[in-house]
């Protein structure tokens, strides 16, 4: 066989993998756009402002679900990212190295413990300390603030969105310590040197340039936050509802699907959860996206 | 910079060096409790999972089916042998297409526009979440062959596996000092053995991790597994007959109300997390080095 | 690369082997409602036919219509029987098999609270409307003389999913309260105004026992093997009757002339004196036109239920088909053709 031929076939095959990858991405966009053509053809918008979902008479409205996914994840990020920061400052910039070497592989084994297993510590957990404990505290709350009208049934909004944070605290903690690790370490030097305390150094040389890299790290995390599924349907109550309070039980797109598709049998029901799916998908893909264009603007900062 | 300097001589202007200084021990006991709340949900699953996980592990729990409706005893053998068997349909195709695109992609050029489509598009593969994984293979792998089966539940874990072992290896591929490759090329070697021969062989421990954190990934999710291989309670080895594994069974035991099927979730849930951790451990240690040839 | 190889090597030899493992392998998803009874029957047929495997998930009655529909399983299970519409989705090819009847029950969480608790039509309505929203609300004081209810929350839990004890469950209330039919109607899932759902029978009673002060409905031996207490209810007649085999069996009796030639039929509000209000009859959906390889040993399985496994019914709180019945479904057995 002469090289050059040989050389074409290797870079063939390679591009055939390369080929796949790219059709099987968009295998996934045509399948859920196909499936959900039915509520397309009628609008998205429509879809997205109903709030009912009733399978009986086959009126479908994506309001309730998109609420509960952009809370959850909201509540998530809220919580995730002031820890993730902080354990990130602390990490690398303050703790002893043993120290932190051993509290980074501690949160780097949290991101890989199974979504089932968050949800059955959540259910078991966290859902009756919510509910007997927490939300007792801001009951008194409720009467003026809507958010924190009782009572909490365990399950609810607030439990998944603090069982969100826990799952996407290790990606910000992480993504945050590698935009710590390219401040270059003159700049610390530098603040050090005028005579500022350990903590103005950090402030001032590293956190203030790395706030567009935390945003970023944030606004990945909330992507993971928003397409997660079993740990949420197992905490979220599964009610299809907007309500206000966050004790309140909820559905997200995700968990939506995870209940409900495995049996949707009127072929309006089946397009509408499709929907969802392909809204749950755009919606990845954009925060996914925007995350990476201003990683890419923060990065190039060092260079 | 010189922001920076103008802001800190305004601080040191403006505020007293003993304000300074407790400001700065303040900072310091906020981000150490940050820090400490970071790491304490790890160590209180892991706590739950083993005070309340351990007591169901047993020999029967290992090795037999779930019993009967109304009688006790039971373990879930064969949600450990499903597992196995889906990651292994999941490996199959997942590794090789992986690599298949981590080498296309570590070996085009950074220029290379149809290259940079193939990263995007592992990249949003990526992103793609597990559910909506889980329906795309209800229609791809389902609903054409007439069944749920380990085939398409291998799929559908697949489909997770594919971006991540493609973007690892990449990463790992890249590693390989361009002087290696030249010294290949400079022997008369043609560019595809210098990749299989010189390149992949040296990699092979880096490779290894990257297939170990996608199986790793691959052996934890549930949702995509819900309208694939569903669940089962029989011992299958079969392709085309629904098969169970240990996260759909967790979820299933775990939203019962039997006392003694929570009790087999927190264990089936210990079974798992040792296996994943396990496996990401392994995959941490073996490169801790993150050089090329080591 | 050597892992490859060596995944494909016993990948290979598993699929060589598993047609020799697998004998007569079914698979079935459908109805959580009986499924305790259906895991007693493919154990105790096992036993005695160990040549055929079975293996039934307990989706929901949703699931089980739309993976029938759908041709993913070998039958499905439901307590709702399919709508017309559904039944021309498969161009008429599917016959109802009635395997046994059951109630759906109101069971609670109160701590202190063991004893059954007495409900009617309107405050069964009352919870699932939301009406009814703290446990001393004077309707359920008034009716439950003696029994100290709790100032604290009523909390609802339904299903999450497609259900047949749904179905059961809304046509009973469309039935008895014209509220629920305008508002909500029946169905195996609809646009519940309260509550939490519970994916499965399952799912719902784990919940309110995860869930103090909470109420929800499910299939009567979900709440017996679990320890958890129901509530009698009023029926037509304006008794108070228990749920139990005996009250569900009276309620079929009630309408048992009035039932169909393909079996699908409501027994919900039944009139007489004795009858449990909110009992159903389960179903194994199967096809008209089988496969021998599937339709040999599943007809073997259903004649066995019909047979042996109605006497283990009871024992799981399951209500009997009566003996006629059963000869009339074995007669529509034989519509079934194999090829």
């Amino acid at each position: 066989m002469s090289s050059s031929l040989s050389e074409k076939i290797f870079r063939t095959i390679l591009g055939a993998f390369g080929v796949f990858i790219v059709l099987l991405m968009f295998s996934v966009a045509i399948f859920l756009t196909v499936g959900a053509w039915p509520v397309i053809r009628h609008g998205l918008s429509d879809f997205v402002q109903t709030q009912t979902w009733n399978p009986v008479n086959g009126q479908f409205g994506a309001l309730a679900v998109l609420f509960g996914t952009l809370v959850s994840s909201s509540i998530a990020i809220a919580i995730a990212a002031p820890l993730g920061v902080g354990a990130a400052i602390f990490l690398k910039e303050l703790a002893p190295a043993r120290v932190a070497s051993v509290f980074s592989f501690l949160i780097e084994m949290l991101a890989a413990v199974p979504s089932v297993i968050f949800g059955l510590w959540g259910f078991f957990v966290l859902a009756p300390a919510i509910r007997d404990h927490v939300a007792p505290i801001f009951y008194p709350l409720g009467e003026y603030v809507p958010i924190f009208r009782g009572p909490s049934y365990g399950v609810g909004i607030l439990t998944a969105g603090v069982v969100l944070a826990l799952m996407i605290l290790p990606t910000m903690a992480a993504i945050v310590r590698e935009i710590f690790s390219a401040v270059p370490q003159h700049q610390r030097e530098a603040a050090l040197g005028l005579g500022s305390t350990r903590w103005e150094a950090v402030r001032v040389a590293v956190l203030a340039p790395s706030k567009p890299g935390i945003l970023s790290a944030a606004v990945l995390a909330t992507a993971r936050a928003l397409g997660e599924t079993m740990a949420v349907t197992m905490v979220i109550g599964n009610r299809n509802a907007v309500s206000l309070s966050l004790f309140d039980p909820g559905q997200s797109m995700a968990s939506l699907i995870a209940n409900e598709y495995a049996e949707a049998s009127d072929s309006r029901h089946i397009a509408a959860l499709m929907a969802v799916g392909l809204l749950l998908l755009v919606i990845s893909l954009v925060v996914n996206a925007v995350a990476r264009i201003i990683a890419k603007r923060s990065a190039a900062k060092w260079k | 910079m010189e922001i920076a300097t103008k802001k800190l001589l305004l601080e040191f202007m403006v505020t007293t060096q003993a304000k300074r200084k407790r400001k700065n021990i303040f900072a310091n006991l906020v981000l150490s409790i940050l820090a400490i709340l970071a790491v304490s949900p790890l160590v209180a699953i892991l706590g739950f999972l083993i005070s309340k996980g351990i007591g169901a592990l047993s020999w029967e729990f290992l090795t037999s089916l779930p019993a009967p409706y109304g009688e006790s005893g039971g373990g879930m053998g064969h949600s450990i042998v499903g597992t196995f068997i889906l990651v292994l349909f999941a490996s199959l195709l997942g590794i090789p297409v992986g690599f298949g695109a981590g080498i296309f992609l570590a070996e085009s050029s950074k220029e290379s526009r149809f290259a940079s489509i193939v990263r995007l598009c592992a990249e949003m593969l990526a992103g793609v979440p597990s559910i909506v994984v889980g329906l795309f293979a209800y229609f791809v792998a389902v609903l054409p062959f007439g069944g749920f089966s380990a085939f398409a539940g291998g799929f559908a874990l697949s489909v997770i596996m594919i971006p991540v072992i493609a973007r690892t290896s990449e990463e790992i591929l890249r590693l390989v000092p361009v002087h290696v490759r030249e010294a290949g090329l400079a022997l008369g070697l043609p560019r595809w053995q210098v990749v299989m021969r010189i390149v992949l062989r040296g990699s092979r421990k880096g490779l290894f991790t990257a297939v170990l954190l996608a199986v790793a990934r691959a052996s934890g999710e549930t949702a995509p597994l819900l309208f694939t291989a569903l669940n089962s309670r029989l011992w299958s080895f079969s392709a085309t007959q629904p098969i169970s594994s240990l996260p759909v069974q967790i979820y299933t035991y775990a939203t019962s109300p039997s006392e003694e099927w929570h009790q087999q979730a927190w264990g089936g849930a210990l079974l798992l997390v040792l296996l994943v951790l396990g496996m990401s451990l392994f995959a941490r240690f073996l490169f801790s080095g993150k050089k090329y040839g080591t | 690369m050597k892992v490859v190889c060596a995944l494909g090597s016993s990948l290979v030899s598993l699929v060589v082997s598993a047609p020799a493992l697998a004998a007569a392998s079914l698979s079935g998803a459908g109805a959580t409602f009986p499924a305790p009874l259906y895991s007693r029957w493919i154990s105790d047929f096992e036993k005695v036919n160990p040549e055929t495997k079975l293996n039934y998930q307990p989706i929901g009655s949703g699931g089980g219509i739309k993976q029938f529909i759908d041709g993913t399983v070998d039958f499905g299970g439901t307590d709702a029987p399919m709508t017309d519409e559904q039944i021309a989705k498969v161009k008429g090819n599917v016959l109802h098999v009635p395997t046994a009847l059951g109630a759906v029950v109101f069971t609670f969480n109160v701590a202190g609270v063991q004893k059954p608790l007495n409900l009617t039509p309107e405050t069964a309505c009352g919870i699932a409307m939301g009406k009814i929203s703290t446990w001393n609300d004077k309707r359920l004081l008034s009716l439950n003389a003696g029994v100290t209810l709790p100032s604290a929350p009523l909390t609802f839990v339904h299903r999450s999913d497609g259900s047949g004890t749904s179905a059961i469950f809304t046509d009973y209330l469309s039935k008895v309260c014209p509220e629920w039919k305008d508002k909500v109607g029946s169905g195996t899932a609809v646009n519940w105004p309260v509550g939490l759902g519970g994916k499965g029978n399952d799912g719902v009673s784990g919940l309110i026992k995860q869930t103090p002060n909470s109420i929800g409905y499910v299939e009567l031996v979900f709440a017996e093997k679990n320890k958890l207490p129901v509530a009698a209810l009023k029926n037509k007649a304006g008794k108070i009757v228990s749920p139990s085999t005996n009250s569900v069996t009276q309620a079929f009796a009630d309408s048992v002339a009035k039932l169909p030639s393909d079996f699908r039929m409501s027994i919900t509000d039944a009139d007489g004196a004795a009858s449990y209000p909110i009992s159903g009859i389960t179903y194994l959906l199967v096809r008209k036109n089988m496969s021998k390889e599937v339709g040999v040993p599943l007809v073997k399985f259903i004649k066995w239920g019909l047979r042996d496994g109605q006497k283990i019914c009871p024992s799981l709180s399951y209500a009997q088909l009566p003996a006629e019945v059963v000869s009339r479904v074995e007669k529509a057995l034989n519509v079934i053709e194999l090829k």
